[in-house]
């Protein structure tokens, strides 16, 4: 019986020189593309040692880069975690008109440049632009401006909790909210016992590659900043202006940092994803068990 | 059905000490990160006081490290004048694109461009007084500035004036002259060079260029992109750069692998500065950015230009910085004036897309 079993597994596995090569493959692929731009950042950033390393990090500039950063992921993140929730709930369990329209909408970010992202600030707060005049009258400052920096990342990053979540929540189906719902739990009960802990690392995961793409973004918010020093720059432009310097060192430094934040959320995307992973395994092996 | 109900509830309490602590660490670890947040996005809003003005400078790409040097100079110069901290701010671009920004409602107290063109169009929409350019002395231009060639360390091509970019095996690099102020000023300073050789003749001088620019094999979008793809990625024989781009790479980059090499004649560039009218009068801040901008002429302005490989107006700022002779013509004398050349050159189906899709 064992026997058998295992030349069933064999039949269906490649051949052994089959797994050699494409495991090759993948390791040089990701060798070339990713472990050795990774290591280049890293090493050019200590190319002159830890001196000029933290001193570029401790730069009055830089400080001000990773806090407007920071600000940013801060206010757009929860915002988007809020918006993607709502979005796919309404979604995946309820029915209405126009909800595929909906569902290309909330994709729109992922297939518009995102200059084009940045421009249509521009165009709408700009002075220029529709809302332009009667804000200058008012004194309120959206775009070349920290508001103008945090609504074109909220506006790139906000598919990323949504389109986490709405694949998983179809999967589940109503019936368990249903099922709750009948039995007498209110609406907020049954979000919060029955919805939110079969989505949670969905979330998690959702949420971490808003905050990467949100604190990684160029484009849009380099349309929309203005670029003045200390003030405007977010983290991947001051590694710009940097770089252009010829401050190369530092420009990798804070590159680094960028860096460092992508590896962070590599490990506990991984984690989250073990721990999914994992959930269902022991659950079969209790079933194989009865 | 209201006792089934109570078990469901009931069985449902009995996982929640589990997912409640998870949501408290969850709530731990942001409330954390919030609290180093907040204390790093505090911490200038205490140590700023409330006397400094902040001005801000929008300009171009070259500018930065000439900038950063004056901002001190005249931070300093200000306090001891007036006792009140002036804090200047820079936003470099490409400078057509910065002139767009401050269009678009980037709020400088001063802009100091690459060229009057592109403060004209920020004056066409009212955002500064016409007759700007007669405000401050030299028409506004307190420094100029010219095309000229850096080589490969030894010059092996032997690049000594124009004609030399258009034999064939030779590869120029410059940026595209419809997005770069600097490159514009490349393809104007090769254009009058074939006009002033071959008698002002123009078709002699479009297929000079159409030739010059057969051997650009690439076209970044500004002077800084172009200066980066020749020293860092090795690629060309000759850039063709601003001056003071030129002196910078190889003071930064090193001596030993570049040189400069002056053309027999080339253009003047005169990069001209203004106060934003608009702008200033919201932030009552006029004073002080007309002192930002006439402080530039003085001597100790002067000699910070020059130090930076830009040709200070004044003459005798100049000693101990001197940047070799060569014939400059002017865009007035050669073309008309930047709104005509413009025209001619670089709008849609210009003389220069006629040239380079060819």
């Amino acid at each position: 019986m064992t026997n058998s079993q295992y030349k069933r597994r064999e039949n269906l596995t490649e051949p052994v020189p089959v797994q050699w090569i494409l495991a090759i493959l993948a390791i040089l692929f990701l060798g070339l593309f990713l472990f050795l731009p990774l290591a280049a950042v890293f090493s050019q950033a200590l190319a002159k040692g830890f001196g000029p390393y933290f001193e570029a990090l401790g730069n009055p500039d830089a400080l001000a880069a990773i806090r407007l950063t920071l600000i940013t992921a801060a206010v757009s993140v929860p915002l988007n975690l809020v918006f993607g929730l709502a979005a796919a709930w309404a979604i995946t369990k309820f029915d209405f008109r126009g909800k595929n329209l909906l569902v290309t909408m909330i994709d729109l970010p992922f297939s518009v440049s995102p200059v084009i992202s940045g421009l249509i600030f521009v165009l709408i707060f700009g002075l220029q632009g529709w809302m332009g005049p009667w804000l200058n009258e008012h004194s309120f400052k959206i775009v070349f401006a920290v508001p103008g920096i945090i609504l074109a990342t909220i506006f790139v990053t906000f598919p990323f909790v949504a389109r986490e979540l709405i694949p998983l929540m179809e999967a589940q189906g109503r019936e368990e909210e249903e099922a709750a719902l009948v039995l007498g739990a209110s609406g907020l009960q049954t979000f919060f016992r029955v919805t939110l802990p079969g989505i949670r690392e969905g979330l998690v995961y959702g949420v971490i590659l808003c905050n990467a793409r949100a604190m990684g973004e160029f484009g849009a918010v380099s349309v929309v900043s203005g670029h003045i020093r200390g003030l405007t720059n977010t983290l991947p432009l001051h590694v710009e202006i940097l770089y252009n310097e010829y401050d190369f060192t530092a420009a990798f430094a804070v590159a680094s940092l960028l860096a460092m934040l992508a590896l962070a959320t590599l490990a506990v995307k991984s984690l989250t994803q073990w721990k999914r992973a994992r959930r269902p395994s022991i659950e079969f092996e209790e079933a194989l068990v009865r | 059905m209201k006792a089934s109900g109570q078990k469901t509830s009931g069985r449902n309490q009995g996982r929640s000490p589990h997912i409640d602590g998870k949501i408290s660490q969850l709530i731990k670890s942001f409330t954390l990160t919030v609290l180093i947040g907040l204390s790093i996005m505090l911490s200038p809003l205490i140590s700023a006081s409330s006397d400094t003005v902040p001005l801000l400078n929008v300009s171009y790409d070259p500018t930065r490290e000439l900038y950063q040097d004056y901002n001190k100079a005249f931070a300093g110069y200000w306090e001891a004048k007036t006792h009140r901290i002036v804090e200047p701010r820079q936003s470099h671009g490409g400078s057509g694109k910065q002139a767009r920004s401050v269009i678009d409602g980037l709020e400088a107290d001063v802009v100091t461009l690459a060229l009057a063109y592109d403060i004209d169009e920020i004056q066409e929409k009212g955002l500064i007084q016409p007759g700007w350019q007669k405000r401050l002395p030299n028409n506004s231009a307190p420094y100029t500035s010219t095309i000229i060639f850096l080589v490969r360390k030894g010059n092996p091509k032997e690049i000594k004036d124009w004609k030399d970019l258009v034999k064939p095996g030779v590869s120029v690099i410059t940026p595209n002259p419809k997005t770069s102020g600097g490159a514009r000023w490349n393809y104007l300073a090769a254009w009058g060079y074939a006009l002033k050789e071959n008698g002002g003749d123009e078709s002699k001088a479009r297929e000079f260029v159409g030739q010059l620019f057969k051997n650009v094999p690439v076209l970044d979008s500004g002077a800084r992109g172009s200066t980066t793809t020749f020293v860092q990625r090795g690629m060309g024989d000759v850039l063709l750069a601003w001056e003071n781009e030129a002196y910078l790479a190889i003071n930064e980059l090193g001596k030993d692998k570049f040189e400069v090499v002056t053309p027999s004649m080339s253009i003047l560039a005169e990069p001209t500065v203004a106060v934003v009218d608009k702008y200033v009068d919201k932030h009552g801040t006029r004073e002080i950015a007309e002192a930002y901008l006439s402080y530039l002429y003085s001597d100790e302005g002067q000699r910070i230009v020059a130090r930076h490989y830009y040709r200070p107006v004044s003459k005798d700022a100049a000693t101990g910085f001197k940047l070799p002779e060569l014939k400059l013509f002017t865009i007035e004398e050669q073309f008309g004036g930047w709104q005509k050349a413009h025209k001619t050159h670089f709008v849609d189906g210009g003389t220069f897309d006629q040239i380079y899709s060819k």
